[in-house]
């Protein structure tokens, strides 16, 4: 089967800075992909160049087979993105911005039973006469996602899309992605929020300074940090003889990566030795997060 | 049954676009100009009127398609500058960036606009001055050429001033440093013949000059220059930034990264 994105050794630089450093990926129909890095890793710009925002400076990449620089036509038709900020035209409300947007894609009124369907879908329905200047935050992110489908594209791409969502709305928006990726969508999506990655990707590729790090399926980047981690919060700081166990620390509050079980034991006599009382205390398994920071170095 | 063909959807929904842009906000778009032109048209003719002829056509005749053309030039270039120094600032360019449009029908789309725009301001003062002054064309057929091509002209320099400017104030600058006195030295007040013959000379390479001669012939019959030299002169303006235009928007200056 044709990869959803294929990207072949694609680079990209501004003057001398590398935003990309030679990436290779090809994401398969159908999947949930998460991309994940600190800012400035590269991410929006590799989406903007599936997107044709932006211009390779070598490489190639393609969108359901088609180039997105020599067959852009088509490349675009597959792929529907959601931009990071948002963005709006300040002069229609939102069918009129629906319907323009379906229009560019060579749409008519025969689409527009689906853009009602979008509107309904995402709780846009009492305020599709609203301008969009006129709608909260939430709201707006909900247009800018019903834009991204009104030509029904086989491919989404989202970008960091539940920035500064409440969780609400953010639970409404997973469903509705999730159904649209049971429904066949290939997914793609860059997010802070590692722990939507860990739920909703079924593979993840890690970038840093332009380029992937890790990539495989999520089941096997969390196999990569074995064991748990033990949250502390103590009255005084954490022994030195523990230092070694460390993740990070927050304040009186330490994370220490455990690799089995046994070690708790080990943990909390050391601690009472130092005549160090234990407030609170939680054993946690570990997460994506803790293989972004051990392989990115930051949270 | 649907007329416009699912490939010509596209350019045409960005030209309807642009053109509610503007007609959302047309108490700013087309009122105002009309009003400007008006206000023009009162104090000079009530100054100058009976004292001044030009072509034997006494002075306030003589003003009219000067100040009508002046209209249309003026917004055809806000039209499109305006609506792509917006999106560009707001961000929301990026909708149209997305889409399959390539970019000769991102052009025509919105040179079409701004041709419109420059249609109905200069068919709103046209309307709102024969209600008080009696002004025969003559030639009509000439006239709605040299008002198509001059917008296409100027809505073809929106476009390249709105791509090259970052910010509004680059924008404001374009307009009041180019085209503002292009429309003015243009002979929108007088005849090139009564300036002194440098300036003449000076006029004769502001295209601006011979879109307002030429139409002004339109109404007239008479003019400075001879029609057909204008409508070509114009016509290989057009051509000329029209070409920068779409070579511009080819290679995606500031646009496409």
């Amino acid at each position: 089967m044709i990869p959803a994105i294929k990207i072949e050794q694609v680079q990209k630089h501004y003057g001398n800075l590398q935003a990309l450093r030679g990436i290779d990926l090809a994401i398969e129909q159908g999947e949930f992909f998460g991309l994940l890095g600190p800012n400035g890793a590269g991410k929006s710009t590799l989406i903007n160049l599936m997107a044709g925002l932006i211009r390779p400076t070598s490489g190639k990449l393609s969108v359901m087979g088609f180039d997105v620089q020599t067959q852009y036509r088509q490349a675009r038709h597959a792929l529907g993105v959601v931009p990071q900020e948002l963005v709006f035209d300040p002069f229609f409300n939102v069918r009129e911005m629906l319907r323009f947007q379906a229009g560019y894609f060579g749409l008519g009124p025969e689409n527009d039973a689906w853009v009602d369907e979008i509107i309904e879908c995402l709780g846009l329905a009492d305020k599709a006469h609203t301008n969009m200047r006129k709608l909260s935050g939430g709201m707006k992110r909900r247009a800018l996602i019903a834009q991204a489908l009104v030509h029904k594209p086989p491919v989404i791409v989202l970008d960091e899309p539940t920035a500064g969502v409440d969780v609400e709305l953010r639970q409404m928006m997973w469903e509705f992605i999730k159904r649209l990726n049971r429904e066949g969508h290939t997914i793609i999506l860059t997010t802070h929020y590692l722990e939507e990655a860990e739920t909703l990707c079924s593979r993840v590729a890690m970038m840093k300074h332009g380029q992937i790090i890790a990539l495989d399926s999520t089941a096997n980047l969390l196999k990569k940090i074995p064991g748990k981690n033990l949250r502390l919060k103590l009255s005084a700081a954490l022994p030195e003889t523990l230092r070694p166990l460390l993740r990070h620390e927050v304040g009186s509050e330490y994370m220490l990566a455990l690799t089995e079980v046994a070690q708790v034991e080990l943990v909390l006599s050391q601690i009472r030795e130092a005549d160090i009382v234990v407030e609170d205390m939680q054993l946690i398994e570990a997460d994506l997060e803790d293989v972004f920071v051990d392989l990115v170095g930051q949270p | 049954m649907n007329l416009i063909s699912s490939e010509m959807r596209g350019p045409w929904t960005l030209f309807k676009k642009e053109l509610l842009r503007f007609w959302r906000v047309s108490f700013q778009t087309v009122a105002a100009p009309v009003m400007t032109a008006l206000l023009y048209l009162l104090v000079f003719s009530h100054v100058l009127e009976g004292r001044v002829q030009v072509h034997g056509v006494n002075y306030t005749s003589f003003l009219i398609p000067g100040l009508i053309m002046m209209s249309v030039l003026q917004n055809a270039f806000a039209n499109s500058s305006s609506s792509l120094i917006q999106s560009k600032v707001m961000g929301n360019l990026v909708f149209v960036l997305l889409t399959p449009i390539s970019y000769l029908e991102f052009f025509l789309a919105f040179l079409a606009a701004a041709i419109a725009r420059g249609l109905v301001v200069g068919l709103g003062i046209y309307l709102v001055v024969i209600l008080f002054i009696d002004l025969p064309i003559i030639h009509p057929l000439l006239v709605l050429v040299f008002t198509i091509l001059g917008s296409a002209l100027l809505g073809a320099f929106g476009i390249i001033a709105g791509m090259w400017a970052d910010k509004f104030d680059q924008m404001a600058a374009f307009q009041n440093f180019i085209i503002m006195p292009l429309s003015f030295l243009s002979g929108v007040f007088y005849s090139i013949h009564s300036l002194p013959p440098f300036w003449q000379e000076v006029s004769h390479l502001n295209p601006f000059f011979y879109i307002i001669d030429g139409f002004r012939y339109g109404f007239f019959g008479v003019s400075d220059m001879s029609p057909v030299v204008s409508l070509s002169i114009v016509a290989l303006s057009f051509f000329a930034i029209s070409w920068l235009a779409l070579h511009m928007l080819k290679s995606g200056y500031k646009l496409r990264g």
